[in-house]
């Protein structure tokens, strides 16, 4: 438990009434105000543990920040998505995205060594072999039995081998994903 | 140095560095390891990188442009300037603040190298910097790169190898050899480029060239940087059973280069635009540059296509609708990269002269004809005697032959990425050769065209250590002082001048050129100036030899060189008479040294640098 400050005098004036009222009213309740009282207890300790919460992590903006800088500087990937797309033709669009292409191709190759996770031609028959590993390879549909599960593959997956992002300075703003350029 | 554990090579490229090493403890005969370093720098501001070339651009930003801590390195919090990537980046919106080229002022003898005029477009505020700075510069930045990755072999130990152009004349080489001294490279070597990219190429063959090369045979190295064009021929010959390289010509300075291929074909998309009513600014001409040079590499090696689309995006975020669509065809970029810059000529063919440079010229000496080939017949023609001295050539070149005749070609550079154009090249020379009923030139295959000259220098500090053939040059020029003859001067022009030849042709690295009978008279005291010239043709002048007249084609003027006497134990304005001594130090550069009569001294007779 965290060390909290002590409440303020209005917030005291609140307690002392709960518990008033919940002594008068609650036997339990007052056994345990008396056991407070008397000093044989200094903190209430819960009644039951609770389980500790499912891990779930925070991941830090920082990298996401800066792989969308990278994206937009070499390939505009943030231009692009900001702009309204309905007013364009496609051969407008379709030159624009040759320049978002080309860029973000760039960055994937130089900071995102990419390889598919499996090595099979899309659409040849595949098998999971029990205890297959479930985060890299996912069954769908008729998903029903015990593997070994056959199936076709409709897409190979891609595994990040490796990533090399540049390293920043110590204060370096990432939410900076392009800056205001003005032109003197 | 032989506690060195690594060699290590430097290649100082007009437009790029690279650093390139071999693990001399892990390398044995021909099993060599060797391996491109990676090289930190910032590639956008606060944001560090390791990338294999350091592209050679220096800015020198705003105090205000950036933000505190955007110009950190590993090794340093911060400096006033940024080289590399960000350079050449933020160089592209503020040009008014980029270094570029410097390689090419270092060696341009129209301006004082160590003066601070660049970037040469700079407004006043901006406190410009030295081609000489600039050099110091990008090599402090590699050696600090190396060391961060090697703190337990500092590069200071190492065996070091910095390549330079096989046309750098003596000031350029001196220059480079004191930047790398400055930049706390203590004992590098220097090494001719194409030289280099042959040395790769026997390296990369595991030992199988000698196989693809045989006596008799003249390599020409063709060697096409961003920036420069550089040629160079070297003989295999035949010593105590074992094959030997010669290298016998270097070519001239050629400021010509692939960048100006990729410029000139985003000019005309730029000009396809204007016509449209679309104007470029100087950052999308740069992106148009870029574009192009992909272009031109899809189109050259694939006749199929008619034309590739070429993009340029706006800067405003409106990125849709600020893009600029056009497209480059085949037929343009055959006919401006194949036929403008490698064009079909014959060998008689010479390249547009250039007026002679004026002595304080402000820009680059550029190339003015843009035609490689032309440049290569006319460096091919001047040296048809190149071999006529080598054991077993004599009978070399047929009877009446015009200009000398390779019989094998090996390629440098990353134009040649484009197939077409190193097949033009080998299609132009050999019917040069048909023509004179010599057999077709082949081809040396399997070269690395980027990084060829990063790596033989490191693979050259490995062979000179002993293991592997090596490359015997000397100095590609003979070398001679303006001595002004006794006759009498006639009004209005310049008093004729003799030609003393101090160092022959062809002296080989630490050794020193015989002393010349002929005395000058030194000013105690007062710096006293002479007239430079150098040959690269004359390979049979001996030290002492006095050329009345010359041709311009044959014998050419360097930079003046200047020597001064200190006064110690004489008399201010006492005239000493001295002789002039030329050797060639283990570093590759050419000393230049007055000697008094009777006494021991010596006296550094400086290439000259302007005040």
């Amino acid at each position: 438990m965290t060390e909290q400050s002590p409440p303020s005098a209005l917030s005291r004036l609140g307690l002392a009434f709960r518990v008033f009222f919940r002594t008068l009213f609650d036997p339990e309740f007052a056994g345990s105000t008396l056991d407070l009282l008397s000093g044989r207890v200094t903190k209430i300790e819960s009644p039951q543990p609770k389980a500790p919460p499912p891990a779930l992590l925070e991941t830090s903006p920082d990298s996401a920040l800066q792989l969308l800088g990278l994206l937009q500087q070499e390939g505009r990937l943030v231009d692009f998505l900001q702009e309204d797309v309905v007013r364009y033709s496609d051969d407008e669009i379709g030159a624009a995205v040759r320049v978002v292409h080309e860029g973000c191709r760039k960055v994937l190759n130089e900071h995102i060594i990419l390889a598919p996770i499996r090595q099979e031609a899309e659409g040849a028959r595949v098998s999971l072999e029990p205890g297959f590993d479930a985060a890299a390879m996912r069954p769908t549909g008729n998903v029903v039995g015990e593997p070994p599960f056959t199936g076709t593959l409709a897409h190979r997956g891609w595994r990040a081998t490796e990533v090399r992002l540049p390293k920043l300075a110590q204060g370096h703003d990432v939410g900076v994903i392009t800056p205001a350029e003005i032109e003197l | 140095m032989s506690e060195s554990r690594y060699a290590v090579g430097v290649d100082l490229g007009t437009t790029h560095c690279a650093l390139s090493c071999v693990d001399l403890a892990s390398s044995e005969g021909e099993v060599v390891k060797l391996e491109i370093c990676p090289i930190p720098q910032l590639t956008a501001p606060g944001s560090v990188e390791e990338r294999p070339l350091l592209p050679s651009f220096l800015y020198l930003p705003h105090p205000d442009e950036l933000a505190p801590g955007d110009l950190i390195l590993p090794w340093v919090e911060g400096q006033a300037w940024a080289v590399g990537h960000l350079a050449r980046d933020k160089g592209a919106q503020t040009p008014i603040r980029l270094v570029s080229s410097a390689k090419s002022w270092l060696c341009h003898g129209g301006v004082d190298r160590r003066a601070a005029i660049l970037p040469t477009e700079a407004p006043q505020e901006i406190e410009r910097i030295s081609p000489f700075t600039t050099s110091v510069r990008y090599l402090e930045h590699l050696r600090r790169a190396w060391n961060q990755l090697h703190p337990e072999d500092p590069l200071e130990q190492q065996e070091l190898t910095i390549t330079i152009p096989a046309s750098f004349d003596p000031a350029a080489r001196e220059l480079t050899a004191e930047a790398a001294e400055a930049a706390g490279y203590p004992h590098a070597t220097l090494l001719e480029e194409p030289q280099s990219a042959l040395y790769s190429w026997i390296q990369s063959t595991n030992g199988a060239w000698r196989d693809q090369v045989r006596v008799g045979d003249v390599i020409l190295v063709i060697d096409v940087g961003g920036g420069t064009t550089d040629l160079s021929l070297i003989a295999v010959v035949e010593q105590e059973g074992a094959l030997e390289l010669h290298r016998v010509a270097v070519g001239e300075h050629i400021l010509l280069g692939g960048d100006n291929m990729d410029l000139a074909l985003a000019h005309t998309v730029a000009q396809k635009l204007a016509g449209q009513g679309t104007r470029l600014d100087p950052w999308q001409i740069r992106a148009l540059t870029h574009g192009c040079r992909a272009a031109k590499e899809t189109l050259l090696s694939d006749p199929e296509q008619i034309s590739v689309p070429v993009v340029v995006p706006g800067r405003s975020s409106k990125l849709i609708g600020g893009t600029v669509r056009s497209e480059l065809t085949g037929e343009e970029v055959r006919a401006i990269a194949l036929d403008g810059f490698f064009p079909v000529v014959d060998a008689a063919a010479r390249p547009a002269s250039r007026a002679r440079a004026g002595l304080t010229q402000l820009g680059l000496p550029y190339a003015q004809d843009a035609a490689v080939t032309r440049h290569l017949a006319a460096f091919l023609g001047r040296q048809a005697e190149a071999t006529s001295d080598l054991e077993g050539f004599a009978r070399y070149l047929p009877e009446g032959a015009s200009f000398l005749h390779p019989t094998a070609v090996l390629f440098n550079g990353g134009v040649f990425k484009a197939q077409p154009l190193a097949e033009r090249v080998m299609s132009v020379l050999n019917d040069w050769l048909a023509a004179e009923q010599s057999p077709a030139a082949r081809l040396l295959e399997g070269a690395d065209l980027d990084l060829a000259v990063a790596k033989g220098a490191a693979y050259y500090g490995y062979v000179r250590g002993g293991s592997g053939v090596r490359i015997r040059g000397g100095t590609a020029q003979a070398y001679y002082v303006g001595v002004e003859s006794a006759m009498p001067a006639v009004p209005g022009m310049d008093p004729p001048v003799n030609a003393l030849c101090i160092a022959p042709f062809g002296m080989e690295e630490g050794s020193e050129a015989e002393l010349p009978p002929q005395e000058f008279g030194l000013i105690v005291g007062e710096p006293v100036r002479f007239r430079f010239f150098g040959s690269s043709v004359r390979r049979h002048d001996q030290v002492g030899t006095l050329l009345e007249f010359w041709d311009e084609e044959e014998v050419q003027e360097l930079e003046g060189i200047e020597a001064t006497l200190p006064a110690e134990g004489r008399a201010v304005g006492e005239v000493v008479p001295v002789r002039l001594s030329a050797a060639v130090t283990e570093t590759g550069t050419l000393r230049l040294e007055a000697l008094p009569r009777g006494g021991g001294e010596r006296w550094k007779v400086e290439f000259e640098v302007r005040s």
